[in-house]
């Protein structure tokens, strides 16, 4: 019935949870369909879509559900109207509508639901886990479990929240896909505050201090708002081996590249490794010497590498005219690593190639001169206080 | 109360679809956030909802340094450390140096009010679930004299977003979304009509189709929307330019074409 196309929403990637769900159940009771399709249809979408390029996927869900069920529609939304108004006429419902019934029993689904907005409050301040289920929520699993929920059961809802919030956790460390506002509310903490600029905050505790020694005669302390005085410099490996990540690397891209985020930001390009020159384009035409960038750089900047560093080990160790020849090679691309990595103080190296590859590749060799993060949320989180506050550099046989 | 509650004013044309999002979000309590276009008449819907409910409209308009505070009440130190130099005023009466913001505003009104909740993106990327508690309960506390205001009728919230940033989910979930499409060539006339009463069909014919001819325009950095439009029909009345008589060129690109590469472009492709 009905809540099928909870399911059959949540099958297309919607995100859709019992709060949306609550609030459509709320809708229908209020008639605001106005007891046709189409009412249905906008009052659905209104409620359970939040986003431009969702739309499509709730129009397609929306056709598979309702083809068949086109003429059944309004009888279905009034049985449900009259369900929603005497919950206890159960026995005159059929065994489809008691089916449905027992997977949505609107007191429990409400306590539940309730108990996990309070969770969700606790634990959200704390941080990844919330961010990174994007969209997971403990009832959610009904994509791949149509009863997932477990609602009828006695005394079903506490254990049911447990079992839910474990597979939700299970879900959340297979994906390691980022999205921007994930990447954006990893890198708020790449920062190092510092207060310079124009004095317009009041320094209370100056004041009363120097109010103090003037006698009680009042004297106002201003002092510059706090701002993040991180300096950054982003360089990305494309092409070849870094496609498939590209959307994942742009992603972080556009999180870091926003104005404002850091005192200073630059990019560059390279292609598998760093050698004589990184390039201002993706294209490779703008190119800047890297001895350039960093005699131009300070030792305080901060360098993100994002890269695979997988390559054929010649373009890594051996100088040009060796086994492999790389052109203007003079300098082994090992070199060329360890140079920027000496300059700087803190550097770290993001990679999207899942750590268990890791062992007996390229990566190792590089790990072992950079900082090396795998480029999912916890990685991201771990590079970046390294960068911020230092500590532990990662040991590859950790993994 | 009946459901019906808004379909357009005498002055801002609805599609159905945002009449019927605007009554839901009504009927439901929940916050509507409207998307869409810049130009697309995202801020004007607040006004002219309030005035269709009869009501109040408060708005707040985010900047990128706004904080979720500001929104709800301000405390003036400085004037109460002045006052207290000086002697002016009753500095043991923290009252008068609480100032209301547009929210707090909001909810200590006795009626029902509109809350315009203007670009809530360009604002801190936490700033939207800095407010979640607020738009739920529609009450909030203030520190300082220890007093809870509670609404006494839930305002009717009103938000807006140019897409700038994302927003957490969490906020998204208690609210009633709503993406304003760009009109199609009928709702466009309508919409020119209400501006520009006077128009003859044939001016707006010629304008529309060069609007239209200039929205398809492939690799634009932004395209032409509704307020241009009727901005550019404004300038062309008052000067009493014949679109039939300049030779196929586009008159007041300007009023259309906000970006140098735009223009040169379109300049380019022969079209004005």
């Amino acid at each position: 019935m009905l809540v099928d196309f909870l399911f059959e929403l949540r099958r297309h990637k919607l995100k859709i949870t019992t709060h949306e769900w609550m609030t459509l159940m709320e809708g229908l009771s209020k008639g605001l369909h106005e007891s046709s399709l189409d009412g249905f249809y906008h009052l659905a979408r209104a409620i359970c879509v939040k986003d431009i390029t969702e739309f499509d996927a709730f129009d397609v869900a929306f056709l598979s559900y309702f083809k068949d069920v086109h003429v059944n529609a309004l009888q279905l939304s009034k049985d449900l109207l009259d369900w929603l108004q005497d919950p206890k006429k159960m026995d005159q419902l059929t065994d489809e509508q008691k089916a449905m019934l027992q997977s949505l029993d609107l007191e429990k689904l409400r306590e539940m639901f309730e108990q996990r907005l309070k969770e969700q409050k606790e634990r959200h301040d704390g941080g990844n886990k919330w961010i990174g289920t994007g969209g997971t929520s403990p009832f959610g699993h009904g994509g791949k479990n149509p009863t997932g929920i477990r609602v009828g059961d006695q005394g079903g809802g506490r254990s049911a929240m447990q079992l839910a919030a474990e597979r939700r956790f299970r879900e959340y460390r297979k994906d390691v896909i980022l999205d921007v506002r994930q990447i954006d509310m990893a890198l708020r903490d790449l920062r190092l505050l510092g207060r310079d600029g124009a004095e317009d905050e009041l320094d209370l505790d100056e004041t009363v201090d120097e109010t103090c020694r003037n006698a009680g005669d009042l004297e106002l302390i201003f002092r510059p708002p706090r701002r993040n005085r991180m300096k950054v410099i982003l360089l990305m490996d494309v092409g070849g081996s870094m496609d498939p990540y590209a959307a994942l690397v742009n992603r972080l891209f556009t999180a870091a590249s926003r104005s404002g985020r850091f005192s200073k930001f630059r990019s560059y390009y390279f292609h598998n490794c760093i050698y004589e020159n990184v390039y201002e384009d993706a294209a490779f035409r703008n190119k800047v010497p890297v001895a350039d960038l960093l005699a131009k750089s300070d030792r305080d900047e901060r360098v993100v590498i994002v890269g695979d560093a997988l390559m054929h080990p010649a373009e890594l160790l051996d100088t040009g005219g060796a086994l492999y020849y790389y052109h203007h090679n003079r300098t082994a691309g090992v070199e060329w690593l360890r140079r920027v990595a000496h300059h700087f103080r803190r550097t770290a190296w993001l990679n999207p190639e899942p750590r268990r590859y890791w062992s007996r590749t390229t990566i190792e060799v590089v790990a072992s001169i950079f900082p090396m993060w795998e480029l999912s949320l916890n990685g991201l989180q771990a590079g970046v206080r390294y960068l911020v506050r230092g500590g532990q550099i990662p040991k590859l046989d950790a993994a | 109360m009946s459901f019906d509650v808004f379909d357009g004013t005498d002055t801002y044309i609805a599609s159905d679809a945002l009449s019927h999002s605007v009554n839901v979000a009504h009927a439901l309590e929940r916050p509507l956030l409207i998307r869409g276009e810049p130009g697309t008449g995202k801020t004007l819907l607040a006004e002219n909802v309030a005035r269709s409910l009869g009501m109040e409209l408060i708005s707040w308009h985010i900047k990128s340094t706004t904080k979720a505070t500001e929104g709800l009440y301000m405390y003036d130190t400085v004037a109460r450390l002045h006052d207290s130099r000086f002697g002016d005023g009753d500095v043991k009466d923290i009252k008068q140096y609480i100032k209301l913001g547009p929210m707090g505003e909001a909810l200590s009104r006795p009626k029902r009010v509109v809350l315009l909740i203007d670009e809530i993106d360009k604002a801190d990327i936490e700033f939207p679930n800095d407010l979640l508690l607020e738009l739920d309960a529609m009450r909030f506390h203030i520190r300082e004299t220890n007093e809870e205001i509670v609404a006494a009728q839930r305002p009717f919230v009103l938000i807006t977003s140019n897409n700038e940033k994302e927003l957490p989910d969490a906020f998204l979930r208690r609210c009633i979304f709503h993406y304003i499409e760009f009109p199609d060539t009928e709702l466009m006339k309508e919409i020119v009509r209400v501006h520009h009463p006077d128009i003859t069909d044939r001016l707006l014919d010629q304008c529309l189709e060069m609007f239209y001819g200039l929205r398809s325009q492939p690799r634009l950095r932004k395209r032409p929307s509704t307020s241009e439009l009727v901005d550019w029909i404004c300038a062309l009345q008052k000067a009493g330019v014949d679109l039939s008589s300049v030779g196929g060129g586009i008159p007041f690109l300007g009023t259309l074409l906000k970006t140098e590469q735009d223009v040169e472009l379109v300049t380019k492709r022969g079209m004005a």
